[in-house]
């Protein structure tokens, strides 16, 4: 039988995470990070799991974890869509470019479509200045990008 | 007779398609010629950069697909490489490099990050070295002398930031790179981290052995995958070769470097905040003093300066302070890297000397207007900076100076708006981010901001009146004076300077209903031009909401009641019949 923590999460798992990346306080970030990377976001079984190995109380791995933008409560779709709103960007035409995706998908950013295949997310630069506007899909940079082009991208991942 | 094919791979270079490029080498290149990565030299509009080593003889070629690239193979092996695309052949490209002066930038698109020979080989860690012969205060005082103050954008001497952690009681001591560039249009410390990662390991080196330091955090966002990278790899390297660590170069000092990776929050730009976030917690800035120099990370004596015033040391160590302060322009010393972008024919990364106009920037460097539009204003600082209008053009980077307009030096996000941008929606742009990264701790940041957001959205839907912009003034100046950290301090900076210089375009909203830029949907209309329209039928098809009407070779019309402004019928037509009106 797995070895289970009061609320169900895989202590083992936590374990493993607790050795790896460390388990006093100034490693709340890294174990956070290490939680999203395995899981695709928060689990909240798992957030769990750790604070009772590391013997940290819950609510401060979720007081630190709602403050950071990077780490998310829900899992990811398939596809991650991510429209750069850096001020290069907006002044190339960001915002028309995120209505158009916002649009195509049915989704507002911040969400992922009831499918799971693709999740919208607006990030404020991606550093690729010079090709803006840029949007990028699963770590894919595609720059000048034109709301035609857009929706025929999204097309074709939707493949 | 050797010849290096060296493909640029910074992260722009790579979105532009250099990986593929590269890749495209690797795999038909035989071992005749040596194929080297580097980072991004800068020159960001002719990237993907290759250039070709062959006898001595460097050849720079720009905008290289992997149909260019077979070309370039070709001309490898037959001697005779290609006429086109040579980029330092090109007016602009000269134009863009020519005013240029590299200190800080030195080693960028040059050295392949990754090796620390190739760094080692141009100088790099003889800063070190030398600082090792000379006494802490002395390497203090030399950096004083050089007049480099923080590039971060505060403009704090780092010489005397130096002097406080020296100075500061107890044993134990950290140096703090802050290199969590959350500025949207800004990627210096990137390109930096990215290409000439030592640069910075070494100059907090050289801060641990004048200030007794002896463990530092390098605090990166997690959105740079590539500087982190490349960071882990250059500290390996510099352990290694005993450039860090325990009895570093037999010196007795010690010095154990470490990466964070940030998670992603603007207000951890801020030394406070920063320290929390290292130590574990929420990234919320704190009351000062007691100032990091006192009592910064876990309580104790701790110094922090960004990528760029770390990547400028050992230059300084190895060049002397007169190579540095011979550009100068008031009490600005040594040069300034700014990410150019926006609406200019030319964008990259520049490093300029103290003094040159903005103007020289955007015209000479830049090139001028991108679009045929007449220029507007440059936007430099980031949120918490501010627009300089086209009229103040002539200012010269200085801290001082630009610090007059109402704009702020910042890390050097510098972005040119043309015509066409409306700087309402500017103003709301940034005023939209900073309000969203809020840590929430002031009241008048937290809600201050929002009353500030919810006027400016009025006055784009053109439900603004003349005493809202009073309110918007009244709250700009008590945002900024009631906020603990530099955050809620600057965020009403864009509002501001917009109200300085562009008060008609906020008096046209409220009063005409009028958005001058074309830019504010609630305010404008667009129209056909009957005369111009061919009937083509391309807008009706493109339009998403069915508002356009009108037959074959006929004129069309837009339903204003159905439009959605959405300009998609714009983009479409190739006669140029539609106009915002």
């Amino acid at each position: 039988m797995e070895d289970k923590c009061c609320c169900n999460g895989n202590l083992t798992e936590a374990k493993e995470v607790v050795a790896e990346i460390g388990g006093t306080k100034d490693r709340i970030i890294p174990l956070l990070q290490e939680i999203q990377r395995r899981r695709g976001y928060l689990a909240e079984d798992l957030v769990n799991a750790v604070a009772e190995v590391t013997g940290i109380k819950p609510a401060e791995f979720f007081s630190v974890g709602t403050f950071y933008s990077q780490f998310r409560f829900t899992p990811l779709g398939k596809n991650i869509v991510k429209m750069c709103k850096g001020t290069a960007c907006f002044v190339a035409g960001a915002d028309p470019l995120i209505e158009a995706a916002e649009s195509y998908l049915g989704i507002k950013s911040g969400q992922t479509t009831p499918d799971g295949l693709f999740t919208l997310e607006i990030v404020s630069c991606l550093g690729c200045c010079s090709l803006a506007p840029v949007v990028m899909i699963n770590g894919k940079v595609y720059g000048k990008m034109t709301r035609t082009r857009l929706t025929q991208l999204l097309e074709e991942y939707r493949k | 007779m050797n010849t290096d094919i060296i493909v640029g791979l910074g992260s722009c270079g790579i979105a532009s398609g250099a990986q593929e490029v590269y890749d495209y080498f690797e795999k038909n290149l035989d071992t005749s010629i040596a194929l080297k990565k580097t980072s991004c030299i800068g020159i960001c509009f002719q990237e993907p950069i290759v250039e070709v080593v062959a006898g001595g003889v460097k050849t720079v070629f720009g905008k290289v697909d992997v149909a260019f690239a077979e070309k370039i193979l070709d001309g490898v092996k037959s001697g005779k490489l290609p006429e086109a695309n040579r980029i330092f052949e090109d007016e602009g490209t000269n134009s863009f490099v020519g005013p240029q002066v590299k200190i800080a930038l030195k080693n960028c698109g040059k050295i392949d990050p990754e090796n620390i020979e190739d760094y080692i080989a141009t100088g790099g860690y003889e800063g070190i070295r030398k600082a090792l012969t000379m006494t802490g205060d002395q390497v203090i005082d030399l950096l004083k002398e050089s007049g480099l103050k923080g590039r971060g954008g505060a403009g704090f001497l780092t010489g005397q930031k130096w002097a406080f952690l020296k100075g500061a009681k107890g044993d134990k001591k950290y140096l703090v790179c802050n290199a969590d560039e959350g500025d949207p249009g800004a990627f210096m410390d990137r390109a930096i981290l990215e290409g000439d990662p030592h640069s910075v390991v070494e100059g907090m080196l050289i801060g641990a052995w004048a200030t007794g330091a002896d463990e530092g955090y390098i605090y990166c966002r997690a959105e740079y995958p590539l500087a982190l990278k490349r960071l882990k790899i250059a500290i390996a390297e510099a352990e290694k070769r005993n450039l860090l660590g325990k009895n570093i170069l037999g010196s007795g000092k010690n010095f154990v470097l470490h990466v964070k990776e940030g998670a992603g929050a603007f207000v951890c730009g801020e030394e406070t905040a920063l320290i929390a976030s290292i130590e574990g917690k929420r990234g919320m800035p704190h009351l000062r003093p007691p100032f990091p120099a006192e009592s910064g990370v876990n309580s104790k004596p701790t110094n922090i300066n960004n990528v760029e015033t770390y990547a400028n040391v050992p230059r300084i160590l190895v060049s002397g302070a007169a190579s540095f302060n011979k550009y100068s322009y008031g009490q600005s010393f040594g040069t300034k890297v700014f990410a150019l972008a926006g609406k200019v024919k030319r964008v990259g990364l520049v490093e300029v000397p103290m003094g040159l106009t903005i103007r020289e920037i955007v015209e000479k460097i830049g090139g001028g207007s991108s679009t045929g539009l007449p220029l507007k204003a440059v936007q430099m600082g980031g949120p918490a900076g501010g627009c300089i209008p086209e009229s103040l053009f002539d200012t010269p980077i200085d801290y001082a100076s630009i610090g007059a307009t109402g704009a702020i030096m910042g890390s050097g996000g510098m972005i040119v708006m043309d015509s066409s941008s409306c700087m309402v929606d500017v103003a709301k742009y940034f005023l939209q981010f900073t309000q969203a990264e809020s840590c929430g701790k002031c009241t008048f940041c937290r809600i201050g901001t929002k009353r500030m957001m919810e006027i400016l959205e009025r006055i784009t839907q053109g439900q603004g009146t003349m005493e809202d912009l009073a309110l918007l003034e009244e709250l700009a100046d008590v945002v900024g004076k009631s906020s603990l950290c530099g955050l809620g301090q600057l965020a009403p900076n864009p509002v501001k300077t917009t109200l300085r210089y562009f008060k008609d375009e906020y008096i046209a909203h409220i009063k005409d209903k009028k958005c001058p830029a074309g830019v504010c949907k609630s305010l404008i209309t667009i129209d056909i031009e009957k005369d111009k329209c061919k009937g083509c039928t391309a807008c009706s098809k493109a339009c998403p909401v069915q508002a356009i009407t009108g037959s074959v070779k006929k004129p069309h019309v837009i339903d204003p009641a159905k439009c959605v402004r959405c300009k998609m019928c714009i983009e479409k037509c190739k006669f140029g019949a539609i106009r915002v009106i």
